[in-house]
């Protein structure tokens, strides 16, 4: 397979914005078409996509042990959390939505904090192993991040709901807020690393 | 010096290529880390600019009427987009409130704006007034816009109400549906083509 030529070799860099091929000769440092910025590689890629990744994984402590949400039916109560709502529905037979909660809550981020620090080691190690494959697991978590926003959107209209004075109600508790802030670091975290990084290592760079 | 426009940068790799006109259903991948390069745009701007204006009328529908609506022994109670972002503002976790409305109602709202205003003069072959700073803002709302998770929530909130009390669906989760469908369509990476078009 002959390869194709790479952008930093041409003297060319795409602009992130509008996808325009830019010259690079004169060093412009905004794209001409949109005015965006133009970079070789996302600035500081390495340490704001760690910065974010650990700060999720601070989050997703509290989020898994806190309540997200607390229900008051006729009477009898309690909070829950957000593998506590799992086992319901899996204890009560329903466990297709136990698998998609699950999966939504539990497994996106977790493959995530897996898959970023893997990218993350690699890249800042230079690794040449498995590359394309490497490449196609960080399309992967970009395109499934955001479904773990579930959870707090289905709290947020449950809550919204059952607002029945005596007969019931249910009220978001502050787990909620932990995982939605794990949600969006790990969705700014998989937005600063650049995946251009994981081919560095075996192509002479363009410039610093 | 050749002209940069012919040319197609991968953005996961950096491998250039040449650009290739695609015919209905195909796109182009890369040959390094086999992201996709190119593929083929099927709006023209008016299609594209009249199912704009249908999603800001499902839009006002999604907003307006509530998502869905319970009732026990008598008492009933419904609950539109706004309401969820609001029950979620009360207390110390204010700021997920902010999440949640932009990801349910603001991102979508000013992606749907922006698409009506870009494609108007696009019509009439013009960029229009702050077309980049439109444009951009749209490439920046893209990864926000989160109505298909909120759909897929509304059917998983119905099932896990559904065994304490009585659950109807409202006018506001189909209009929110239909939007999540559409915007997927018309709000997407190819809305880049407009730079080349104008």
């Amino acid at each position: 397979m002959n390869d194709p030529p790479l952008a930093g070799a041409l003297n060319l860099c795409l602009c992130h914005d509008c996808g325009q091929v830019c010259d690079m000769q004169g060093h412009p440092d905004r794209c001409s078409r949109c005015g965006a910025p133009l970079h070789w590689r996302k600035p500081d890629a390495i340490a704001r996509t760690w910065a974010y990744l650990l700060a999720a994984l601070v989050f997703y402590i509290p989020a898994n042990l806190v309540p997200v949400m607390h229900t008051s039916m006729l009477g009898s109560g309690g909070g829950s959390t957000i593998i506590g709502g799992v086992v319901e529905f899996w204890v009560g037979g329903a466990w297709d939505i136990a698998l998609i909660i699950f999966i939504a809550s539990i497994g996106v981020p977790v493959i995530k904090f897996a898959v970023l620090a893997l990218l993350l080691i690699t890249a800042q190690r230079g690794s040449a192993w498995a590359q394309r494959q490497r490449a196609q697991l960080y399309r992967f978590i970009e395109l499934i991040g955001y479904w773990s926003m579930l959870d707090v959107l289905v709290v947020a209209l449950v809550a919204a709901l059952v607002q029945m004075k005596e007969l019931g109600t249910i009220e978001p508790r502050p787990g909620i807020l932990f995982f939605g802030l794990v949600v969006v670091f790990t969705m700014l975290s998989a937005m600063s690393f650049d995946p251009r990084l994981i081919w560095d290592s075996t192509t002479a760079k363009g410039d610093g | 010096m050749t002209d940069t426009r012919e040319f197609i940068v991968c953005e996961y790799c950096d491998a250039v290529y040449r650009k290739s006109s695609l015919s209905r259903r195909q796109r182009a991948i890369c040959a390094r880390c086999g992201a996709v390069l190119q593929r083929h745009v099927g709006l023209s701007v008016q299609q594209r600019l009249a199912l704009s204006v249908t999603a800001a009328i499902l839009l006002i529908y999604a907003n307006y009427y509530p998502v869905m609506s319970i009732s026990l022994q008598g008492v009933s109670n419904s609950a539109t987009l706004w309401d969820s972002v609001q029950i979620l503002s009360q207390g110390s976790i204010t700021f997920i409130a902010l999440v949640a409305a932009l990801t349910i109602i603001i991102a979508p709202i000013l992606q749907v704006v922006l698409l009506i205003w870009v494609l108007l003069f696009a019509l009439g072959h013009r960029r229009s007034p702050g077309f980049a700073l439109c444009m951009r803002a749209l490439e920046s709302l893209r990864p926000w816009n989160m109505l298909e998770v909120c759909l897929l929530g509304a059917l998983v909130a119905v099932i896990k109400l559904a065994g304490l009390l009585d659950v109807v669906p409202g006018i506001g989760l189909v209009a929110l549906a239909a939007l999540s469908v559409l915007l997927i369509y018309i709000a997407g990476r190819d809305v880049r083509d407009l730079w080349d078009r104008l």
